[in-house]
């Protein structure tokens, strides 16, 4: 076995464009459940809108990059007023129910051929960061930048470099609503919207809000993705919703750098099984084949979500004496 | 208890001969032709009532009597059928609760419902109303907040010092006991500077020593200004502290009037209280002997 190499692809995936577009979205789902209380199955949907917006405006509607990149935000502002009006009334299951179902109708949209000249159907979209977009706005010359398994090119640096700008605004701005009132409302109304409701909060307007901005968070992790790869319908499919919620509560849903941590754990962990496990079939140790050991990290990674649940249902992040208190 | 000169109950409250839907000298809250129907049980159907400003009425009834129902109807929590109730002359039907509560109608629970994951602090500080830091824009920005969020924590604490929960500030809500919940409910009502307060069982399941502060409390808020409405089983408590009681049976009012008074009226006896309201458990059982009924 080659322990280089692994250790080297590894340690390279600790900083990618992946995880940061991971990262907020995770952070946007720490908004909608870990704070307010929302059961958001359908964050790969809202990384979808962002990431289909910023591409579509800038493909068919010829706007410029950062000027798709604020449709793609608004269209997920759209998403979710959608989405939380006819649900934010009713019990919190039923919102699970109608987002879960709501992704699976936009991806389904993104899929079909109707729209094909405007959504690319199965192949997706591409080609939008070039010629005067993104890519042409990078600001560093062209060269190899970093050390060790963090050597990037000037391409890569700048999709980083903006992830992570992105990516801290959005912490911050979590960090700051949620140390405010506006905050103390918001994990309120997740403990008990009547008993806040009866101290005179609005609390259809307070979850509305928090339902918008963190589907805002969704559609930056959705364009900081689309950023990297090409824009896709493949991609956001329930089970990125289903990795997303594994990352969040492997950093702690109700903290504000758990869901960025987690995000790193997680897409770290991934690598380290990508590269170990076909060669631990390789080399015999495993009795499955290289393309079942590859996927056996999937089986892992659903192992890993019921025992964080299980048995540290607070993440890794997570107050501690909220564990005692779980009902 | 403290002395008798203190609790002085308010009197001379309503205008003409005690009977159900009889006119105040002072009404915060008049209800009319109210009704609410589950399927095919009534639960509450008040023709007419007057809660009166500044004194401590009672609402007492039977289990299923539509005590809650009408509280849940008062304060917008559930849609009336039919009718119209208004608090200080504004017309509340089709209002919502957050507005309802706005106006100065706070009410708490018969299930505690303290916010759990959050401290006893933060409970107290979320009550307060009109805080510019829970609009969306302005949390951003501390220095627009700061100095009235400072000033509501020293509001807290004075109250959670009246309520003895200044030393479980830092804990979460969750590691309070039943009976501290419902002080930490009740100081959190207070601190939206309600007009009418409206409590939902304030005594069950809390122990006898607890009652008694909690009965003082009570009484401070009718000192301070406050008109309260309340819903409770503890006969003793409503005869000690409330100033008019009014009796429910089957979703209608049967009876209101003085504590002393009403609670002698036949129909209340048959309906609620039953013949042996003032008889030892054990006698009515049979499973204690009768030591000295006659010395009564």
């Amino acid at each position: 076995m080659d322990w280089g190499s692994i250790l080297n692809n590894t340690l390279a995936g600790l900083l990618t464009p992946t995880i940061l577009a991971f990262a907020l979205a995770a952070l946007g789902l720490a908004m909608h459940f870990g704070f307010a209380g929302l059961l958001n199955f359908g964050i790969a949907g809202f990384m979808a809108v962002g990431a289909y917006g910023y591409a579509i405006s800038v493909l068919t509607f010829g706007l410029p990059w950062w000027a798709g990149m604020i449709m793609g935000v608004a269209a997920s502002v759209v998403f979710a007023l959608i989405m939380g009006i006819p649900t934010l009334r009713l019990r919190g299951d039923y919102l699970a129910i109608v987002t879960i179902a709501a992704a699976e109708i936009l991806r389904l949209l993104f899929l079909t051929t109707a729209f094909e000249p405007v959504t690319g159907s199965a192949d997706g979209l591409f080609g939008y960061n070039n010629s005067g977009g993104f890519a042409d706005a990078n600001p560093f010359p062209v060269g190899d930048y970093g050390w060790g398994p963090w050597t990037y090119n000037e391409q890569t640096l700048w999709m980083l470099v903006f992830g992570l700008i992105v990516l801290a605004v959005a912490t911050l701005l979590l960090w700051a609503l949620m140390r405010s009132p506006w905050g103390r409302v918001v994990k309120g109304i997740r403990e008990d919207e009547d008993a806040v409701r009866a101290l005179g909060k609005n609390v259809f307007a307070y979850k509305m809000q928090a339902l918008i901005i963190g589907g805002v968070f969704g559609a930056l992790g959705g364009i900081v993705l689309a950023t990297s790869t090409n824009v896709s319908p493949g991609v956001y499919v329930t089970s990125l919703t289903f990795f997303l919620w594994t990352a969040l509560l492997l950093g702690g849903a109700a903290t504000i750098f758990g869901p960025v941590l987690g995000s790193i754990i997680f897409w770290v962990l991934q690598a380290f099984l990508t590269n170990i496990l076909p060669a631990l079939a390789e080399s015999g140790i495993l009795p499955v084949s290289g393309i079942q050991a590859a996927t056996l990290r999937y089986v892992l990674v659903g192992i890993g979500l019921m025992l964080i649940v299980i048995y540290r249902p607070q993440g890794i992040f997570g107050d501690k004496r909220e564990m005692t208190f779980v009902k | 208890m403290s002395s008798n000169s203190e609790n002085q109950k308010s009197t001379g409250l309503h205008i003409g001969v005690a009977a159900p839907g009889v006119k105040k000298v002072d009404p915060i809250l008049v209800i009319d032709s109210v009704k609410k129907s589950f399927g095919g049980l009534t639960a509450v159907d008040v023709e007419h009532l007057e809660i009166p400003r500044g004194a401590i009425t009672a609402l007492i009834g039977p289990n299923g009597a539509g005590k809650t129902t009408l509280f849940n109807l008062l304060t917008g929590f559930d849609t009336p059928d039919t009718g119209a109730w208004s608090f200080e002359g504004k017309q509340l039907a089709g209002i919502s609760s957050f507005k309802v509560a706005k106006m100065g109608q706070v009410r708490t629970f018969q299930l505690t419902k303290a916010l759990s994951l959050l401290t006893v602090l933060e409970n107290m500080k979320l009550g307060a109303k009109n805080q510019t830091g829970e609009k969306l824009l302005n949390s951003l920005f501390p220095f627009l907040w700061r100095k009235q969020d400072n000033e509501l924590e020293v509001k807290a604490m004075e109250l959670l010092k009246r309520f003895k929960l200044d030393a479980k500030k830092d804990d979460f809500a969750a590691s309070l006991s039943g009976g501290q919940r419902k002080l930490l409910e009740m100081a959190r009502a207070l601190m939206t500077d309600p007009v009418l307060v409206m409590l939902d069982e304030p005594m069950a399941g809390v122990n006898p020593a607890l009652t008694q502060s909690l009965l003082e409390h009570v009484l401070n808020l009718k000192k301070e200004g406050m008109t309260v409405l309340f819903v409770e089983h503890d006969m003793h408590m409503v005869r000690h502290i409330a100033d008019w009681v009014v009796v429910m049976a089957e979703g209608r009012v049967v009876a209101e009037g003085a504590p002393d008074t009403v609670m002698k009226e036949q129909a209340v006896i048959d309906a609620y209280l039953g013949a042996h309201q003032d008889t030892d458990l054990g006698v009515v059982t049979g499973r204690i002997k009768v030591i000295s009924e006659e010395g009564k």
